[in-house]
């Protein structure tokens, strides 16, 4: 694979436009050579992101947008994602493995991104994410 | 239920209901709602009480999946009924652990554990 490979995608905040793009950047990525597992643990990540994006930061509204970008650097992938909504703080998200939270919608995306990926930040405001995760590329 | 399940296959025998996942991956939100919606009305519709959910097609879910599942448990519970799951990759163990799902649903390796423990 080459050294350097960017994308970048500004979408509505629709569900079904997040699904399209992941299976672009998904085929991207399968294209330059990670393995499924990578590609699995890689797509889990992004969706949760966008899902989080979309619906809690951009409350569903179709006419705000969202924007993703990545760079894949050898084995390294990182990716951004920004919404357009007030943003959030992380440490307020109730943690979901409680049992009194497993009702709650929120926090459970979160933590497979933390699972999942090496590093995951927000920005002061909340509504930036970043993710990375270094990967094995197939031989 | 108001049409044939199309994103789950449903086999019944002896009062027990297994419902087998047809996608491969629980990502997208619009057949995340059409697995829900079928789930629920295995208890809604159908009366189902005692179910296997088996997983043993599926590679990944979000957690927006997982959101549906846990409601569906609820359903079963509701109705004093019994819900387990099987056939989860590793990809899928790894996930219900991150959640600690674990520990709110019976896990069984394969689909022969389940309907000898349900």
């Amino acid at each position: 694979m080459s050294d350097t490979n960017q994308f970048g995608f500004t979408i509505q905040s629709e569900l079904a436009e997040s699904s399209r793009i992941q299976e672009e950047i998904i085929k991207l990525l399968r294209k330059l050579g990670f393995n499924d597992e990578d590609l699995a643990d890689l797509h889990i990540a992004i969706e949760e992101g966008l899902a989080n994006a979309i619906k809690h930061g951009n409350q569903l509204d179709a006419s705000k947008q969202v924007r993703i970008e990545g760079v894949i650097d050898g084995n390294r992938v990182m990716i951004e994602i920004e919404d357009e909504g007030n943003g959030f703080n992380p440490e307020d998200v109730p943690d979901p493995t409680l049992e009194e939270n497993l009702d709650k919608p929120s926090g459970r995306g979160i933590l497979l991104m933390r699972a999942f990926m090496d590093t995951i930040e927000y920005n002061d405001k909340g509504n930036r994410l970043r993710i990375e995760k270094s990967c094995a590329i197939q031989g | 239920m108001a049409s044939a399940p199309t994103r789950i296959d449903i086999q019944q025998a002896e009062g027990i209901t297994v419902a087998t996942f047809k996608d491969r991956r629980l990502l997208d939100e619009v057949t995340i709602d059409l697995v829900g919606n079928e789930l629920y009305a295995l208890v809604d519709d159908l009366g189902c009480e005692k179910v296997i959910l088996n997983f043993s097609d599926v590679e990944y879910m979000s957690s927006s999946a997982l959101g549906k599942l846990i409601k569906f448990h609820k359903k079963i519970l509701s109705v004093a009924g019994s819900l387990r799951l099987c056939g989860l990759k590793p990809e899928l163990q790894k996930i219900f652990k991150v959640l600690a799902l674990h520990k709110v649903f019976k896990i069984d390796k394969s689909l022969e554990k389940s309907l000898k423990k349900i």
